[in-house]
């Protein structure tokens, strides 16, 4: 009967030993967390020179990146489209007007057509452009007719869209054909080339910020070497020596983060009245976009997790270097 | 406890440090090392410290040989050290408690067993009351035992102190020495690198004396 008994009396006690180690453990991290934040707190003007220059990069990153979400999302709207828009002479009547639409909806590459008359297209613009006022003082409608022409879609390679094209240009009534997906297409590469470039600049002031905590846990770790020393002779294992200082990175990421996510929403805040100003102007329903919440923590989990790693890659290195003498 | 067989350590510019190195060490004793600047005291302290490894030879320590070991062991070795320097090595930005609590805050003590121990170790040495100080308000003598409440709080199986008395006068230095005494009886071995003849004279323990790396006498 006792053996179980003492059995069961040494897992209790294994079991107490590791809750125990578990629960030092837990308070170690807490602690290292912490106490890295007061040792910031402790030199401050250093520790907010850093913030800062961090804050910087990371705003510089997340501002493009926010400029070119809004531009985007003013000509996300815009669908790419093979439609033409038939532009008719000044002569042609609003009637032959709409029997050569007729005409072109018989036209086999033709999948719907539309025409607006002279007096359809003034309205609208009227409505849209903001200029009603003067153009009402204009004595004759100086727009064009217009025959939209939506090709079917299995004209989708240029060589035809262009033939077709060449075929409208022949005809009569005909001024000039455009097609609107050449400038939504231009528009998009330049899209294009504008958020790769943001891509770029991003991953540059990214190893910005890996490379400015490397440095300044690097200085840290200098000016507390002696600390390094000493714990090592006490038996501290590197993982136990270095977690102060990781946390002291992951902190300064963090701030800086903050502060950058502050930095821009303030400059937009800044830009904001303005922006409004010209989008009602152009009678838009654009709206400034801010940074989301879900890209607020985003840019708080990047800018931490790249300072982690400049400081991890520091200490990887420098603290196997640093041996007790 | 611990044992020193053919044990050569050659640093690759300033040529042979120690030759041939034979010694044991048994359970609760005391010894000093003793000889002149130079003559390897520290290299061999650096060598049990696991600071350094040694050329040739076995080193063991408490039934494992550390003179080939993982940099990975080390510290969980060096936990069974009690390390005493001339300079005392305190962090001077934290106070007395917090530099003995370091060994045990290291190998994931709870915090309560931290606060006894740490208690138990400055009343040891005589400093009980003072654990709120930091270590540049207390004299020398006083930053020294905090050192040894340091090196004792984890209770070491073998203490190595090196010039512990080097910067203390001859009373502090006895009061230091007497201390050591009483580790011993609790079964803790210490060796002492010292070149205070006088001290190891009216003390009468084994003397281990180096000698431009050979041990002369032991």
């Amino acid at each position: 009967m006792t053996k179980p008994k003492t059995i069961r009396k040494h897992q209790q006690s294994l079991k107490d030993k590791l809750v125990e180690k578990f629960e030092a453990y837990l308070l170690n991290h807490a602690h290292g967390l912490f106490s890295s934040l007061g040792r910031l707190t402790r030199t401050p003007f250093t520790s907010a020179m850093t913030i800062l220059v961090l804050a910087v990069a990371i705003s510089l990153a997340g501002g493009f990146y926010i400029v070119v979400g809004n531009i985007q999302q003013l000509t996300g709207n815009l669908e790419a489209s093979n439609q033409m828009s038939l532009f008719l002479k000044d002569n042609i009547t609003d009637s032959s007007g709409q029997k050569l639409a007729d005409q072109l909806k018989q036209h086999p590459s033709s999948e719907a057509v539309k025409f607006i008359t002279k007096k359809q297209a003034m309205e609208e613009f009227k409505a849209n452009s903001g200029f009603g006022e003067a153009l009402t003082a204009l004595d004759t409608n100086p727009l064009p007719s217009v025959i939209q022409v939506q090709p079917k879609n299995s004209l989708d390679s240029n060589a035809d869209i262009e033939k077709l094209m060449a075929e409208f240009k022949q005809l009569p009534q005909v001024d000039f054909v455009q097609v609107d997906m050449q400038w939504i297409e231009r528009m998009q590469t330049i899209m294009l080339i504008a958020s790769r470039a943001v891509f770029l600049v991003s991953l540059l002031l990214g190893f910005a910020v890996t490379f400015i905590t490397g440095n300044t846990i690097r200085l840290e770790l200098h000016h507390r070497r002696d600390e390094v020393y000493i714990s090592k002779l006490v038996g501290a294992t590197l993982s136990f020596i270095q977690r102060p200082f990781l946390y002291c990175g992951f902190w300064l990421g963090f701030i800086a983060g903050f502060c950058a996510w502050l930095i821009i929403s303030i400059m937009l805040l800044i830009v904001e009245s303005p922006v409004e100003k010209l989008s009602t102007l152009y009678n838009s329903a654009f709206e400034l976009q801010f940074l989301g919440f879900f890209e607020f923590l985003a840019l708080l989990l990047l800018a931490s997790g790249l300072a982690v790693l400049g400081s991890w890659g520091v200490l990887h290195y420098q603290l196997r270097q640093l041996k007790p003498q | 406890m611990l044992r020193f067989e053919h044990v050569y350590k050659r640093y690759p510019d300033a040529g042979e440090a120690l030759t041939d190195i034979n010694f044991d060490l048994s359970k609760g004793e005391m010894a000093f090392l003793t000889g002149r600047s130079g003559a390897g005291k520290s290299t061999l302290l650096k060598l049990i410290a696991m600071m350094e490894q040694c050329t040739r030879g076995t080193i063991m320590l408490d039934g494992q040989n550390i003179s080939r070991i993982s940099d990975r062991k080390i510290p969980y070795l060096r936990r069974n050290l009690g390390l005493i320097f001339q300079d005392y090595k305190l962090l001077n930005d934290r106070t007395v408690f917090d530099n003995v609590a370091l060994p045990l805050i290291v190998s994931g003590v709870n915090h309560q067993e931290v606060s006894r121990r740490v208690r138990a170790s400055l009343d040891k040495v005589s400093l009980l009351g003072k654990e709120k100080k930091y270590p540049l308000h207390l004299s020398g003598g006083e930053q020294q035992r905090v050192g040894i409440a340091r090196a004792i709080v984890n209770k070491p199986k073998l203490i190595l102190a090196d010039e512990p008395t080097g910067n203390l006068d001859p009373g502090l230095s006895a009061e230091v020495m007497q201390m050591f005494e009483e580790f011993k009886y609790n079964g803790t071995s210490v060796l002492i690198a010292t070149h205070d003849i006088e001290l190891i004279n009216r003390l009468g323990h084994r003397v281990l004396t180096l000698d431009k790396g050979h041990l002369i006498a032991s």
